[in-house]
């Protein structure tokens, strides 16, 4: 492996998305985002919705929506594990602007706690992802 | 002696058969490929999930603010089968097999005085099932594979079975699915899902990692993220064990298929043997008769 390189795979349940060796990856954790360089302590953080982005030098080379998972970091790898994952450039706002008004209607509907706390995640999203188009 | 016109019907369609299992093969041949593929990516995620949890559930056992879904509900006595069998028949043993699995396990666990209950993904299964254990199937999801097998919908089930869980319908989750080994083998393997069980460790990867058996920090603390990881770690193990089965299902239907084929080729080279000679047998009595005829003349 490269020097001063780790290794970044983001993957979904559906197919590995992407694989490739970078200097240095920003992640949006539970509690914060945290960058990750080479030679991190090893660590496993759940993610919240945000934007991962991928840094190569001084610039952002790739900027990805997630809406949630689990990263895994080792001192020359890092894993993240996303249930959903799109590149922020193709996020479509009018399906997401309709995604967050279906879900603040479901809200309205929603009989117990349970599917409260589903739906309000559902809204989170949504709104992380109109946040994330710019 | 077999009419002639009946056998030439006979052999008419004997071939339209053919044509029709040697189609059924071209397109379970198709969409084994497709359905190798779509188990071949999904496997990055699982072997990294199964090395998350593995490591989280050894830092988490024996403690005693553990989850339910590793450490169990603390009794064994009613079981849930999940049973993954296809939608469609036609594929040889693959549905019956599955199902021949899941009713020793039932009958083992009744005569130990458990409770059994049944869940079944896919037609099939409930449809043999029915038959024996009626009042415990308590459901059913049909059509999983219409018109892709996504793992929004395998998440669904892992939901499910989720909330069933917490609400105390059952306390031992183990799912029932066929593995893929190749076209002609697939082998019928029960995957306990709830309460966790951790795969074998493998110490050799610890060191190549850079790892030296260094302990993950963990954020925002070990149960939220062990919380967070258990459902999704159902949902996962249910979407690869219905890959699995999809990828079975084809295959063994194309081996079937292809069994079939065969079978109505040989089926129709003996019954064009036996009209040929019904015809030769006529044209010669025929014969006979004409030249007997015309010596008595």
């Amino acid at each position: 492996m490269a020097e001063g390189k780790i290794a970044f795979e983001l993957v979904s349940p559906e197919r590995l998305l992407l694989s490739q060796e970078v200097e240095m990856v920003v992640v949006p954790g539970e509690e914060g985002d945290f960058g990750v360089l080479e030679r991190h302590t090893p660590m496993i953080s759940t993610l919240r919705p945000g934007v991962i982005q991928v840094h190569e030098g001084s610039s952002v080379t790739e900027s990805i929506f997630v809406a949630g998972g689990f990263a895994e970091v080792t001192p020359v790898r890092c894993t993240v594990l996303a249930e959903e994952a799109v590149a922020v450039s193709e996020i479509d706002r009018g399906a997401t602007e309709q995604r967050l008004s279906d879900a603040r209607d479901d809200l309205l509907d929603a009989k117990d706690d349970a599917e409260k706390v589903a739906v309000e995640r559902r809204i989170a999203v949504a709104e992380a992802m109109l946040k994330a188009a710019g | 002696m077999p009419n002639l016109k009946d056998l030439k019907v006979r052999i008419d369609s004997v071939k339209s058969t053919r044509k029709i299992t040697s189609a059924m093969k071209m397109v379970a041949a198709a969409k084994l490929r497709r359905a190798q593929e779509q188990a071949e990516a999904s496997r990055p995620y699982a072997e990294r999930m199964d090395r998350m949890l593995g490591s989280l559930a050894a830092a988490a056992a024996g403690q005693a603010g553990a989850p339910k879904l590793l450490a169990g509900s603390g009794s064994d006595q009613i079981h849930l089968i999940l049973v993954a069998t296809a939608d469609r028949g036609l594929c040889g043993g693959f549905n019956t097999s599955i199902v021949r699995e899941a009713r020793r396990m039932a009958h083992t666990l009744i005569d130990q005085g458990k409770t059994v209950k049944f869940f079944c993904i896919g037609r099939k299964g409930r449809d043999q099932l029915r038959r024996d254990f009626g009042s415990m199937i308590i459901g059913t999801v049909e059509d999983i594979a219409k018109p892709k097998l996504s793992f929004d919908k395998a998440a669904a089930i892992g939901e499910r079975i989720v909330t069933m869980f917490e609400a105390g319908e059952f306390d031992v989750c183990t799912l029932v699915y066929a593995e893929f080994r190749s076209a002609i083998s697939q082998i019928v393997t029960p995957q306990q899902l709830i309460p966790f069980a951790a795969p074998e460790s493998d110490e050799g990867e610890d060191q190549e990692e850079g790892l030296n058996g260094a302990v993950y920090e963990y954020e925002p603390g070990e149960e939220e993220i062990l919380t967070a990881l258990l459902p999704t770690n159902i949902s996962i193990q249910v979407f690869k064990g219905l890959l699995e089965n999809a990828a079975s299902e084809h295959g063994a239907r194309m081996t079937a298929m292809d069994n079939a084929t065969r079978n109505a080729g040989d089926m129709i080279n003996n019954l064009t043997l036996v009209y040929n000679r019904t015809r030769q047998a006529a044209i010669t009595g025929e014969l006979i008769e004409i030249i007997s005829a015309k010596e008595a003349m």
